[in-house]
């Protein structure tokens, strides 16, 4: 028994418009709408549309044996939902298949994971809500940004509820080991590691158009009988590819949908079958632990996080980034979080990458600047702008965690607020309650002293003596408000707003 | 090789260029170079080519002994070679204002009677040309074209002309008809042209209207600093320094860069300008500088020499050469051996090979302040610059140029 596991990324970012140092302070909106409406509408033309009708064509044909995954940015979704929304109802259509296995990633496709956990937490519980919303399906397996994984990262995987991760099969992670089985991770072994097979996902993805490959042209019994001739023990062939790869990588002049379309056929011949990851993470079990020391991604010759923090640039613009992230937790201005987002995109950091040869090919290919100090430049302008808005919501003299103590305390103000009212209100009670026994200690008193003396006096008496416990009762209430005064600065103002 | 200037003495970047070059190539080996230049002033280095001084080459014959001589030009050349040079004086010159050498006076830089310069040392150029022996000629800009030429015609030897700049750079695109004339001539009768940049091979082959397969372009290079030109401590101010260095003329561009400067001043107060140099329009960018209402933070040092200018180099943050049409533009270079980064217009022929520079449209003001603001705020992107830039332009040498001159020589002797 043998099995291929697909999974198709997409992602788009939001590209920054060109952000001169002088618009710093005076113009808050930082997107090429032009350029992204352009792009999205090119590639989902060109790839995405036909490669998700092709995908739903090999569902019903197969007769739902064809599965795969796919896994979405919240960023392309927003892109999508905003210029082309029927590929939203495509997806929506293969959600509704049942076969095809939607994927947990962060919401913007960032680098949160790499040094900040409570963002990279918050940002994968946001694209969770996002995909169950749009697909009705709760998300099993994590899919972190360009597969970017680590030992350190695993526990935390775990402890946000995933059963596995999908990450690369990196040469020099794994050695003599082959991609084809599921690991576990070494620093959590209750979280399954699927790892990325590089050659058969190349072969598609880089290799299938080149007519230099002394295997061109591939077709899709002979790429069937490669994966059906690996070893009989090695159950689980991971595909992983950009969806991109259809239609755009390699154009549709290269056959490359009808190459797709025929796997299905040949591998039921062959008695391949088609898993989700969260299928071949419930029916195999890990042959071993995986230990990564490093980070390792799926990006750039060395296969690792040299792609978006390679230089000093691209160190700089992530750490000032990542400097204001407290702060803007603490914020809860509804533009500035989803410009935050935006901002952690990776690609903005691809595009600052100073490698030449190969890899710098590459970024060059997909960054809408024309050398990464211009890239480099634009992102701080943009993000200077960003941190000085963020500087505006609560002065910086203020330390975060003092801010933060102090914003509990107003997040707690209303329930405080309660509680005094309620307080005071039974106060109240009490004076009346006391002024009741007041009135009622004269008429005990009257008929003890002389009752028949003067009846028509008590008509003159009992005003009065209506009069004194109300004065009793306003003293009464001034230490209730004083105590609270004590208690807090904040409720204090609104204390004296309702006295 | 025709040269009109040669180092130390020289006044723009043809000096520098074709001293490396000739260096280069002697670094290459199997070479033996003669390089005429008008007027030597007898502290060139001479130990990798013969240097002629037009000044010290008869037209006229005088009957001088030989102490005479030794005398009057011994250090700048040989009365051996002054005597052979006499024997081969192909005319009678004598109506010409000769001294008593019979050799006529040279500036040797760019006088008002420039054509007349060019005339004579084209003349003194024939004599060369008969007295000594040689595979081929080459001939380093315009100036030194009328001698080529002439040089070709007596010899029969081929002719390569190098193109270190055209009319059109200099003149913003209105070409002075003799000097284009001139320029045309040469290309003419070229049997090879090396240019310093693709975008002078453009020109040359579109204004020039020259055959592209004659035209081959080799990248300038420069020469490594020495350690006592890398040993200034010039005094910083504390704040930021960018710097413009070069002619203030048309060609150059400065009123983009104090355009820019205007720019980056109204929002950054961490920056002082400066533009060293002197030009002809350096009055109207005073001018132009007070009217922006910078001219506190707008230096103009004037025309800076030798050492000044590796210290100017080294106490600045930026260097900035906004240049409308630069054929090459060695200074960014030099900047960059200096380890200070560098914003050059993509007009310039160096823009060509550098990547570790920013490179801005000369007009966009916009664009030229953003990377000032950009280099000069964030520490990350000036360390980045200045240190890969060090690291590509020592890559960039002058023997790798000398050797793709040579390999052009050698196609056309063998032609």
């Amino acid at each position: 028994m043998k099995a291929i596991c697909f999974y198709f990324q997409i992602h788009q970012p939001f590209r920054l418009k060109r952000y001169r140092f002088f618009d710093i302070g005076n113009d808050h909106y930082y997107y090429d709408d032009f350029a992204n409406d352009d792009i999205i509408t090119r590639i989902a033309q060109r790839s995405y549309i036909p490669a998700a009708e092709t995908l739903l064509q090999m569902i019903e044909e197969s007769n739902g044996k064809f599965k795969c995954a796919i896994s979405v940015t919240g960023t392309a979704l927003e892109q999508f939902e905003q210029y082309v929304p029927e590929f939203i109802d495509l997806l929506k259509k293969l959600a509704d298949t049942g076969c095809v296995e939607f994927l947990a990633e962060t919401n913007s496709h960032s680098l949160a994971s790499l040094n900040d956990p409570e963002e990279f937490a918050i940002q994968v519980r946001n694209h969770d809500m996002k995909i169950e919303r749009l697909f009705g399906q709760k998300t099993k397996v994590l899919r972190n940004t360009e597969l970017i994984y680590c030992d350190e990262m695993a526990p935390q995987i775990l402890g946000m509820g995933y059963k596995g991760v999908i990450t690369e099969g990196a040469k020099h992670i794994l050695g003599w080991k082959s991609p084809n089985y599921v690991y576990c991770a070494a620093s959590a072994p209750k979280l399954k590691i699927l790892l990325k097979n590089d050659k058969f996902s190349d072969d598609i993805s880089l290799r299938f158009s080149n007519p230099q490959w002394d295997q061109y042209p591939l077709n899709a019994d002979t790429y069937i009988n490669w994966i059906a001739d690996t070893p009989a023990e090695e159950q689980i062939i991971n595909l992983f590819m950009n969806m991109e790869v259809f239609g755009d990588f390699q154009p549709r002049e290269t056959g490359i949908f009808q190459f797709l379309a025929a796997l299905p056929r040949f591998a039921q011949e062959r008695g391949v079958e088609f898993w989700t990851p969260s299928t071949a993470i419930a029916k195999l079990k890990p042959v071993a632990e995986l230990s990564v020391m490093h980070p390792i991604s799926w990006s750039d010759e060395a296969r690792d996080t040299s792609a978006w923090l390679g230089n000093k640039l691209q160190n700089e613009a992530f750490n000032k980034l990542y400097s204001v992230a407290e702060r803007v937790r603490l914020c809860d201005d509804r533009r500035l979080k989803l410009d935050w987002e935006r901002l952690q995109s990776a690609d903005h950091f691809f595009y600052m990458s100073t490698k030449h040869m190969a890899d710098g090919t590459a970024h060059a290919a997909f960054s809408p600047y024309e050398t990464p100090f211009q890239a480099f430049t634009n992102y701080m302008n943009v993000l200077a702008d960003f941190i000085v808005r963020v500087e505006e919501q609560y002065p910086l003299s203020i330390e975060n965690e003092e801010l933060n103590a102090l914003l509990t305390t107003i997040r707690n103000q209303a329930t405080e607020i309660e509680a005094l009212t309620k307080e005071t209100e039974s106060m109240r009670k009490n004076i009346e309650h006391f002024n009741d026994e007041l009135k009622a200690a004269p008429a005990v008193e009257a008929p003890a002293e002389k009752a028949e003396k003067k009846a028509e006096k008590k008509a003159e008496k009992k005003p009065a003596a209506k009069k004194a416990p109300a004065k009793k009762a306003e003293k009464a209430k001034k230490p209730a408000a004083k105590k609270a005064a004590k208690k807090e600065a904040a409720p204090e103002k609104t204390e004296g707003e309702t006295k | 090789m025709f040269g009109w200037e040669f180092p130390p003495h020289i006044l723009g970047g043809l000096g520098t260029a074709s001293y490396g070059l000739t260096k280069g190539m002697w670094e290459c080996g199997d070479m033996d170079i003669t390089f005429v230049i008008p007027k030597p002033f007898g502290d060139e280095e001479k130990h990798f080519a013969n240097i002629i001084g037009m000044s010290q080459v008869p037209i006229a014959w005088r009957d001088v002994d030989r102490d005479y001589v030794e005398q009057r030009i011994g250090k700048l050349m040989s009365p051996e070679l002054y005597y052979r040079l006499r024997d081969h004086i192909y005319a009678d010159f004598n109506y010409m204002r000769t001294n008593d050498l019979g050799c006529l006076e040279f500036s040797g830089r760019y006088p008002d009677n420039l054509v007349e310069e060019i005339n004579n040392y084209s003349i003194c150029a024939g004599v060369i040309a008969r007295t000594l022996d040689f595979d081929i000629i080459h001939s380093h800009d315009w100036l030194t074209y009328p001698a080529g030429i002439h040089a070709k015609q007596v010899t029969g030897k081929p002719l390569v002309i190098h193109v270190h700049a055209t009319e059109f750079d200099r003149s913003r695109g209105k070409p002075n008809p003799t000097v284009f004339g001139i320029e045309k001539d040469g290309m003419n009768n070229a049997d090879h042209i090396i240019t310093v940049s693709n975008l002078t091979r453009d020109t040359v082959i579109n204004n020039y209207g020259i055959d592209p397969a004659k035209v081959t372009t080799v990248h300038n290079a420069v020469t490594p600093l020495t350690p006592e030109q890398m040993d200034v401590h010039p005094t910083k101010p504390k704040e930021k320094v960018v710097t413009f260095l070069g002619r203030i003329t048309m060609q150059k561009g400065p009123e983009y860069f104090v355009e820019a400067a205007a720019k980056v001043l109204k929002n950054n107060h961490n920056v002082r300008f400066v533009m060293a140099g002197s030009g002809d329009m350096m009055d109207k960018m005073i001018n132009l500088a007070a009217e922006r209402g910078i001219a506190d933070r707008f230096h103009f040092p004037g025309f800076q020499k030798g050492k000044q200018v590796y210290e100017m180099l080294k106490a600045s943050d930026v260097y900035v050469m906004p240049s409308v049409s630069e054929p090459f533009g060695i200074s960014p270079l030099e900047a960059m051996q200096m380890g200070v980064p560098s914003i050059i217009s993509k007009q310039s022929g160096c823009a060509e090979i550098l990547n570790n520079v920013i490179k801005t449209d000369y007009w966009d003001i916009d664009a030229m302040a953003d990377a000032i603001n950009s280099i000069v705020t964030y520490p990350a992107m000036y360390n980045q610059l200045r240190e890969d830039g060090l690291a590509e332009v020592n890559q960039i040498t002058w023997d790798k140029a000398g050797k793709k001159v040579i390999d052009i020589y050698n196609k056309v002797i063998n032609k």
